[in-house]
């Protein structure tokens, strides 16, 4: 491994400039944070880094803790923390700000046309999402079975959402999908 | 069509309906959303939690902040905490809601990479993840027909959530192209007609 102290200002800059530039979310800097962990800064390889984004996939909470992980790897708890905290900080300022904004013109007419104008448009990305997340975690007939009970049991009845995910790991445990 | 709407429920920040929560509240919240994400669906989440749980939001308001959080910078969930917790609470509230966010989660994936740099692999993970991501797919699937059921009234919202759908989940254009294209003619649409307010 090399120096850690240049290793924490790559890291540094490298999460700090990403951050500002995942416009459309986190996924979108992947291809460039793989670039710059396996080639240009050698903290992983190739495999690695795949199996980190699986796992970040996969773990509670949002996948752009993946950063956590590549801090990790390129400098131990230090640079997870730090890389953690660069990653969010810039544009976690910028998103406040407009937040402030948003907050204070509750009855503009810009305001009220995105709230009732955008809904569908989210609708149609939370499907897309979805849709998206079932090729990329290779859905076969199986899987796509439990998918759907478990659509059904989510939307027409009032299970509590956490039994419906926690039965489906368990039947994934058990190797039945 | 839609009920007039009842404008008079003055969401700004002094909203008395929604009991404002204290910054642990926001925090052990936020803390609660991202644990439960196991396998995915955190939208779906923050959804069940912030607009039906809590009633911290409308359901109006929960989605047009989803669709501005995928647009800022930033992982769209952490942008949702931000959002949540600035309208209650400020800067402050910001903080405490996404430390819960992304606190415990950092140290479980930490716990979860060491173990993967010493065995390689992480036993009885993957077959366990593949049944738990079923179960997220098919919350964010019942998110989509749930708040679709709400707001696809009529042709021309339905036009524009099926040309979205097509163009980001089908065709897999990137984020920016398809909103370039349909979200103007979604504000087009939504754009108050009288001066009503």
């Amino acid at each position: 491994m090399k120096d850690e102290g240049s290793n924490l200002i790559h890291i540094l800059l490298l999460f700090s400039s990403l951050s500002l530039l995942s416009i459309g979310g986190g996924n979108t800097v992947i291809p460039e944070m793989h670039r710059k962990a396996v080639d240009t800064y050698s903290w992983m390889s190739g495999n690695q880094f795949a199996d980190l984004f699986a796992i970040s996939q996969a773990a509670p909470g949002p996948s752009i803790l993946l950063v956590t992980l590549v801090g990790y790897k390129a400098a131990g708890i230090v640079g997870a923390i730090l890389a953690t905290v660069a990653m969010i900080l810039p544009s976690g300022i910028l998103v406040y700000l407009v937040s402030r904004l948003w907050g204070r013109s509750a009855n503009s007419p810009l305001r009220l046309a995105i709230e009732r104008g955008f809904a569908p448009l989210t609708v149609a990305l939370v499907l897309a999402s979805g849709w998206v997340m079932s090729k990329a975690a290779d859905h076969d007939w199986r899987a796509w079975i439990l998918t759907s009970i478990c659509t059904l049991l989510c939307t027409t009845t009032k299970t509590n959402p956490i039994l419906i995910v926690g039965g489906a790991a368990l039947i994934g445990w058990l190797g039945w999908v | 069509m839609r009920p007039t709407s009842p404008t008079t429920t003055n969401s700004d920040m002094n909203d008395s309906t929604a009991a404002k929560p204290s910054l642990i509240e926001l925090a052990l919240t936020f803390n609660h959303i991202s644990l439960a994400s196991f396998g995915g669906g955190l939208s779906a989440w923050s959804r069940e939690v912030v607009v039906v749980e809590k009633k911290w939001m409308s359901e109006e308001e929960f989605l047009s902040i989803l669709t501005m959080c995928r647009i800022l910078p930033g992982a769209n969930q952490v942008n949702v905490a931000i959002f949540v917790g600035a309208k209650f609470l400020g800067w402050p509230g910001a903080v405490a809601a996404v430390f819960g966010l992304t606190f415990l989660p950092a140290v479980l994936i930490l716990l979860m990479g060491a173990a993967y740099f010493k065995y390689n692999h992480i036993p009885a993970l993957q077959s366990t993840l593949k049944g738990a991501a079923a179960g997220a797919i098919a919350l964010t699937f019942s998110m989509a027909f749930k708040t679709g059921q709400k707001c696809l009234l009529g042709a021309i919202p339905f036009v524009l959530f099926a040309a979205t759908f097509f163009l980001n989940g089908i065709l897999r254009w990137p984020l920016f192209g398809v909103l370039a294209l349909t979200g103007p003619l979604a504000l087009l649409w939504a754009w108050p007609k009288s001066p009503n307010k």
